[in-house]
């Protein structure tokens, strides 16, 4: 009854040197749901993106149903049956789902008898999967989840009988997660095969069959899903086995460091993002911010580090207001007085990756002594303090002088990490500390962040991984639509509540 | 996919190697162009390194010509490294002769030093002055600088035309030009130093406003690479939105390098009236402005990259026209063609071969490290 619907054989792809896909073999069994699982750049995308016909490998062969074939493009692919979601979706925003799906392949000149068969083929297809949609909807209308199936139905439609989605549910809520797997096992039932690629364990363990394990580049593993556990996975995935659950004392709290009273921000669209809101954080405390990516935690965090105006509403530093609509200390001034902040994301706000190391070492500091002097950089003690702290946080490699976009995300979160560390801050407001990063890095950072606390810096964490807010922190908050909509001392809640605040159903 | 990691290249292949690569592709090109039009190409590299180099007075004009170049190159490559585009060299070069005429004549009773050194703030302050104006609105209003100061070549043209017909002409004469300024001002030469050695050598234009120009590539390497104002520049140049998240202004420090660009550029300005006409002439600019902002993408906007820029197309400039005398078949615009090849092989084109070579070297260098 197991026969292969899709064996690749001693793939290699290389970009450069950087070699990406080594001598993979990979057997994917017809009906199965097969998860593909490693860190983040551990190749699993580029093995997919093969697959899918959107590059071309080095070497090997791809056979489908036994037959050997030539992927030149995705339309081979889904002449073959393969079907593909992407992490970033391909949709034509201003589209209907109809005129989405069918783009490409409309078939006719002027719309007619084909659309009207396509609107009764995709009725059928939405009925037989429970998918759920409107044909008639704009796409910017839909909130992600939807977007989403509308992918899978674009993909249903084209004939995909093997259908690979690609980190799906890092952008979904936890209500629409458990939905998202409804409709993958029902798609399994009716006989359809799943690649889902993931960084997640819990994933694989929920919905999975069969997994295969990629690290650097190789295939290090495959095994059927009821025959492993987490730790194991986790284990081949980094190499070695890591500590999934923090050991983290209970928090010695202090005084209150840093307040925010009935805070309003507008985005640059002038709509109102954040909305009177109110937190306080003590001294050696991690306030964790949880919430879906949108609801406001960028602008709150852009607008207690001084970058956005706020609109209304205060912020209290050490006691002295630093921020209301009127008087706001520029984020230079607020470093200063002790705040430090660590972005969201580092490539668009946190470095500058065309400099080298030590320039992104000093960054937002470049001004103090002894790095500067006036006006002029003192490029030893600057090389000196960058080769110190690189070490400290083991930033690899451990060159000054190589531009930043040559390290990986990981070692370049530490750059940030260790710069806005390193000056001892009173509150320190941490964005996404570990996106994009992998495991062995994620544990360091973590640590710090704990070590932080214990040293008596108020933090605020933002992030949308659940998992890192409810493993940090001391204390949760839950944003959504611009307002914190739950508060929760950390200690026995599940990660259920807090997906229910997150969707805003409670 | 031809993608290298740039971290494993090493520096004189893409600093050295490819600039050559695209700079004898672009020759090879010209040559093409100089045998259609029916004279030997052989014959024409000949008769460019005569005119540049085989005698002392073609050698100072090709030093003159550099030296316009590196004050044009520098000034474009300083807004550059902001990520402005600053096209208005030729205008800022232009107000910036404005300011050192000024002064100099006002100032005529100090000593001739004080005068110098006035004539050049006079200089930098004029041309500064000029880029203020496209800065402000780009930083306030978002109006690009590549809009606004290409405007602004052709409002200083008007400008100074007005002001040299109606206002500052020497009324003595015909032409559009002003008096001339009192001769001790003038810029010790080329000729008045070989005089002091006892050489005697013919006219050329080469002054002192040389070593001005290896001073000011002093101060642009400086600047940029060594002090806070550099690195603000380059951080706001590279990512706004970092430099706002470390309190980096970009408005301030948009200003900063168009005005500094701006006083760089009307340095040409220095050379020009103190050192070579002693006068304001109509369009004394000459293009130097434009031709800078291809020493600047060919020196990779760094002063030592700006310095053989400027001096092969000082050569390209002298050199060529002792072709154009010698070779009936080819005329001034054939020059300009060649440097518009040149501009094209290693400004627009420079990515062309780059990915080739680089691998390349790469792959041979991996080789090397297995043996």
């Amino acid at each position: 009854m197991v026969s292969p619907i899709l064996e690749l054989k001693n793939i290699n792809k290389s970009f450069g040197h950087v070699h990406a896909n080594k001598d993979i073999n990979l057997t994917i069994n017809k009906g199965t749901i097969h998860g593909i699982i490693g860190e983040n750049g551990a190749g699993k995308s580029t093995l997919m993106s093969i697959v899918f016909g959107l590059y071309q490998a080095n070497s090997g062969t791809i056979k489908i149903n036994g037959k050997e074939i030539n992927l030149r493009s995705p339309k081979d692919s889904i002449v073959n049956g393969i079907g593909m979601v992407h992490q970033h979706f391909m949709l034509v925003e201003n589209f209907t789902v109809l005129e989405n799906i069918i783009l490409g392949f409309e078939g006719e000149l002027v719309f007619g008898k084909n659309l009207e068969k396509a609107k009764k083929d995709l009725k059928n297809l939405c009925d037989t999967y429970k998918l759920n949609i409107d044909l008639n909807s704009t796409i910017s209308d839909l909130s992600v989840g939807f977007r989403q199936r509308v992918e899978i139905l674009k993909s249903l439609y084209r004939g995909a009988e093997i259908l690979i989605l690609d980190e799906p549910t890092g952008v979904l809520t936890p209500q629409e997660v458990d939905e998202l797997f409804k409709i993958l096992r029902s798609l399994n039932e009716e006989g359809k095969t799943i690649v889902l690629i993931t960084h997640k364990l819990i994933e694989i363990m929920d919905l999975t069959s069969e997994v295969s394990v990629m690290r650097q580049g190789e295939m290090v593993g495959h095994t059927k899903t009821e025959d492993t556990n987490k730790e194991q996975l986790a284990e081949m995935m980094v190499g070695r086995s890591v500590l999934l659950r923090l050991d983290k004392t209970e928090a010695n709290t202090g005084d209150v460091v840093f307040k925010v009273e009935d805070l309003t921000v507008k985005d640059d669209l002038d709509v109102t993002r954040v909305k009177n809101v109110n937190l306080e954080i003590r001294a050696g405390e991690i306030l964790g911010l949880a919430g879906v990516t949108g609801n406001g935690q960028t602008e709150l965090l852009e607008a207690l580090s001084g970058i956005r105006k706020v609109e209304s509403g205060e912020v209290y530093l050490d006691g002295k207001k630093v921020s209301d609509s009127q008087n706001f200390l520029d984020p230079r001034e607020l470093k200063e007085q002790g705040l430090a902040h660590v972005p969201e994301d580092r490539q668009r706000m946190g470095l500058v990756t065309d400099f080298k190391a030590y320039e992104n070492l000093i960054f937002g500091y470049h001004d103090q002594q002894p790095f500067s002097k006036s006006s002029i950089l003192n490029h030893t003690d600057i090389i000196s303090h960058s080769k110190k702290i690189m070490e400290e946080y083991d930033v690899r490699p451990q060159s000054p002088n190589l531009i930043t976009s040559n390290f990986s995300g990981g070692n370049q979160q530490k750059i940030i990490l260790s710069r806005e560390l390193n000056e001892k801050p009173k509150v320190l407001l941490v964005g996404q500390p570990t996106r994009g990063v992998d495991i062995g890095a994620i544990e360091f950072i973590h640590q710090r962040l704990i070590d932080m606390r214990d040293k008596g810096a108020a933090i605020l964490l933002v992030s949308v991984e659940l998992d890192e807010v409810l493993s940090l922190s001391d204390r949760i908050v839950v944003m959504f639509d611009g307002k914190i909509v739950g508060e929760k001392e950390n200690t026995n809640v599940t990660d259920r509540e807090l997906g229910l605040l997150m969707a805003g159903v409670v | 996919m031809a993608t290298v990691d740039k971290s494993r290249v090493p520096w004189w292949v893409s600093n050295l190697i490819v600039p050559l690569v695209n700079l004898i592709l672009a020759l090879f090109v010209s040559g093409l162009f100089i045998f259609i039009a029916g004279e030997n190409p052989y014959e024409a590299v000949r008769l460019i390194i005569y005119g540049s180099f085989g005698y002392i007075e073609g050698f100072a004009y090709t030093l003159y010509y550099t030296t316009n170049f590196i004050f044009t190159g520098l000034a474009f490559a300083v807004a550059f490294h902001c990520r402005l585009f600053n096209i208005g060299g030729e205008g800022q070069a232009y107000i910036g002769g404005l300011g050192v005429f000024l002064v100099a004549i006002n100032f005529s009773f100090l000593p001739v030093p004080i005068v110098w050194l006035l004539a050049v703030g006079g200089a930098v302050i004029f041309g500064a002055a000029w880029a203020f104006i496209p800065a402000y609105l780009q930083a306030t209003r978002g109006s690009h600088v590549v809009i606004t100061t290409i405007m602004f070549n052709f409002i200083a043209a008007s400008l100074m035309v007005f002001l040299l017909v109606d206002v500052i002409r020497d009324t003595t004469q015909m032409g559009p030009h002003t008096v001339a300024l009192p001769e001790e001002q003038w810029f010790p030469s080329f000729e008045d130093f070989a005089g002091i050695f006892g050489i005697k050598i013919r006219y050329s234009p080469l002054n002192i406003s040389f070593l001005l120009a290896i001073a000011a590539s002093f101060f642009v390497w400086f600047l940029v690479w060594k002090t806070r104002w550099g690195y603000e520049m380059r951080a706001v140049g590279h990512n706004t939105q970092a430099a706002i998240y470390a309190g980096i202004s970009p408005y301030k420090n948009i200003i900063i390098a168009m005005c500094i660009s701006g006083g760089l550029a009307g340095l040409l300005g220095v050379n020009e009236i103190l050192g070579v006409h002693h006068k304001i002439v109509a369009g004394f600019p000459a293009g130097y402005g434009f031709t800078g902002i291809a020493v600047a993408l060919m020196g990779r906007n760094h002063p030592i990259g700006i310095f053989p820029a400027a001096f092969l197309f000082g050569i390209l400039y002298q050199g060529g026209s002792e072709v154009t005398f010698d070779m009936p078949n080819i005329t001034r615009y054939m020059f300009v063609a060649v440097q518009g090849v040149i501009i094209l092989f290693s400004g627009a084109l420079e990515n062309l071969f780059r990915p080739q070579i680089e691998n390349f070297f790469v792959n041979r260098l991996n080789l090397k490290a297995k043996a």
